[in-house]
């Protein structure tokens, strides 16, 4: 595989003076999926609009598909289709002119047959001559996705596609992004629900106040950031570990009645035997039992606040 | 050139025209009607001649050009600004489109109802007066001529705007006082010798002038003035475009 998406050192400060992008480099292999994760106003956005054209950088180097965004702006900007944040469309246009306006502005010759395909899957058949006006959010939002399907795009972006849409939606949505991906295409997709980004992501990209923090393999950066927790909940409170546990690195919880062990997730002992072993052992009484497995979320709360303080 | 995108936004344009076709077309006929009642019958009557020229048909081509130029302006400039406004716009910015074929969509799109509109009033006049015109030909190319120009000074004009109100600014401010006093309605040669001098600086006179000269072969400047006049403005309006085009002046951050 090689990179469809090169960035290079790419800054953007506005006119008023904000450093939305600090020299964000990021390299995207053609056919992943790659979810980008960042608080507000780290730059996400301005990474994707910059890319698309909408946005000029103020230096450094962008390529789509080995074309550079500045010199063959339209080698490159064929290549992508762009699902924006807002919902940007206009309302008294139908379903279907609006479809085949998008197509027809990115060069594509007239291909009834495929928009037809495309509105199917989003559930925008039936809709197809209504005006945008009269639709949904969630039906509006299909509208962006359809548009930006219409002219066969490589790589997909999708800001925040599943910002206050209901759960229909995104079930149809994550549904077109696995055939999307099937079929060969490269998709970035920023989001808040991190449990997307689980689910759906080959690499993860943490962005955050212009900069890109890591980009990494999914299961890797889980298995890698992840830690498992075992919780020991005592019957009775005890005042301090007991000498027989001390060799387990244990922490003392809700004021005595819990024991919290730390574990490597990949590691080929975890010692939870011995340890339930000693504590019996040790004369306490287990009340119950709890392992936690720290999730994306975690990570990423972790990494940033890591970045922050 | 991406002809399939200037089609596309040229259809698009269009189609907005043509879903508000009645009032569209409605509107210039109903205003027409009435400057000619005002004009032509109320006040045309105790007017003599002009240049000749019965003052009931002496206005008409004033008329068409008052209409072709707020509408080329109003067309073109509200084209441009609602995607701005809505937001649309992003999808011009990332589309493999340059300056020159938003521009031929928009601007032709917009020219095209601006011409519309001025043979509706054509048509319209001469239910009310009795018309003929000495050169066609000349008419047609000044009345596209005008129709573009104007289109263009309307693209930039919505590219500038930040709001409605700044949308209607210039054309309230600007272009109606100087299409009222671009001769629409009289001779220049009607005017004090000083105003004949200073209503020269009005770029309005020069396409008006050229215009009235295809209906009856008299004109207040030379027609080859005219008709540089019009060419310059149409190539001072694309080179603010391409600028603006260029360095993304009001439209990408």
């Amino acid at each position: 595989m090689s990179a469809i998406l090169s960035i290079r050192d790419l800054r953007k400060t506005y006119e008023g003076g904000f450093e939305a992008l600090k020299g964000a480099s990021l390299e995207i292999e053609e056919g992943e999926i790659l979810a980008l994760l960042g608080p507000n106003g780290a730059g996400k956005t301005t990474l994707i609009s910059t890319v698309c054209g909408i946005t000029t950088p103020t230096s450094g180097s962008v390529t789509v598909g080995g074309h550079d965004i500045a010199q063959e702006f339209r080698a490159a900007r064929r290549l992508i289709g762009l699902v924006p944040q807002e919902i940007n469309l206009e309302p008294f246009e139908t379903v279907w002119n609006s479809v085949r306006f998008s197509r027809g502005l990115f060069g594509k010759p007239r291909n009834d047959a495929l928009l037809e395909d495309i509105l199917k899957k989003l559930s925008l058949w039936d809709k197809r001559r209504s005006q945008i006006k009269e639709l949904s959010g969630g039906m509006k939002r299909r509208v962006l996705i359809a548009k930006a399907l219409s002219h066969e795009p490589r790589i997909l972006f999708l800001d925040e596609p599943t910002a206050g849409v209901d759960v229909e939606l995104r079930k149809d949505m994550w549904e077109v992004v696995r055939e999307l991906k099937a079929a060969g295409v490269t998709i970035i997709l920023t989001t808040h629900y991190i449990e997307e980004a689980e689910a759906i992501a080959d690499r993860v990209g943490v962005i955050t106040k212009g900069q890109i923090l890591l980009v990494e393999d999914k299961v890797a950066l889980m298995a890698r950031m992840g830690q498992k927790q075992l919780e020991v909940q005592l019957s009775e409170p005890i005042e301090a570990i007991p000498q027989a546990l001390s060799s387990y690195g244990l922490v003392l919880a809700r004021e005595g009645r819990s024991l919290i062990y730390s574990y490597d997730i990949r590691a080929e002992r975890t010692g939870i035997t011995a340890l339930l072993n000693d504590v019996a052992g040790a004369g306490l009484v287990l009340a119950d039992v709890v392992t936690r497995q720290s999730s994306l979320e975690d990570i990423f709360v972790g990494l940033v606040a890591g970045e922050q303080a | 050139m991406n002809w399939m995108a200037v089609a596309s936004i040229y259809r698009s344009e269009m189609g907005r025209f043509f879903r508000t076709l009645l009032q569209s077309f409605l509107s210039p006929v109903l205003s027409t009607s009435l400057y000619f009642v005002v004009f032509g019958a109320a006040i045309g009557s105790r007017i003599d001649q002009v240049e000749g020229i019965a003052y009931g048909a002496f206005i008409v081509p004033g008329l068409i050009m008052l209409s072709v130029m707020t509408q080329s302006i109003s067309n073109a400039s509200f084209g441009i600004y609602f995607p701005k406004f809505i937001g649309t716009v992003y999808e011009l910015l990332s589309a493999p489109v340059n300056f020159l074929e938003i521009v031929l969509g928009y601007v032709g799109a917009a020219a095209t109802k601006a011409l519309f509109i001025g043979l509706v009033i054509l048509g319209t006049a001469s239910l009310f007066v009795d018309l003929s015109i000495a050169h066609p030909g000349a008419m047609v190319l000044f009345l596209v001529l005008t129709c573009l120009s104007f289109s263009l000074l309307g693209f930039i004009i919505g590219i500038w705007a930040r709001n409605f109100e700044q949308l209607q600014l210039v054309p309230l401010l600007i272009v109606t006082p100087l299409v009222f006093l671009g001769g629409s309605f009289y001779s220049i040669s009607m005017l004090p010798p000083i105003w004949q001098k200073i209503t020269l600086f009005n770029p309005v006179v020069y396409l008006i002038s050229g215009f009235r000269w295809s209906f009856f072969g008299t004109s207040d400047v030379p027609v080859v003035t005219s008709l540089l006049a019009i060419g310059g403005f149409t190539c001072l309006c694309l080179a603010v475009i391409w600028w603006i085009f260029k360095t993304g002046w009001r439209i990408r951050s």
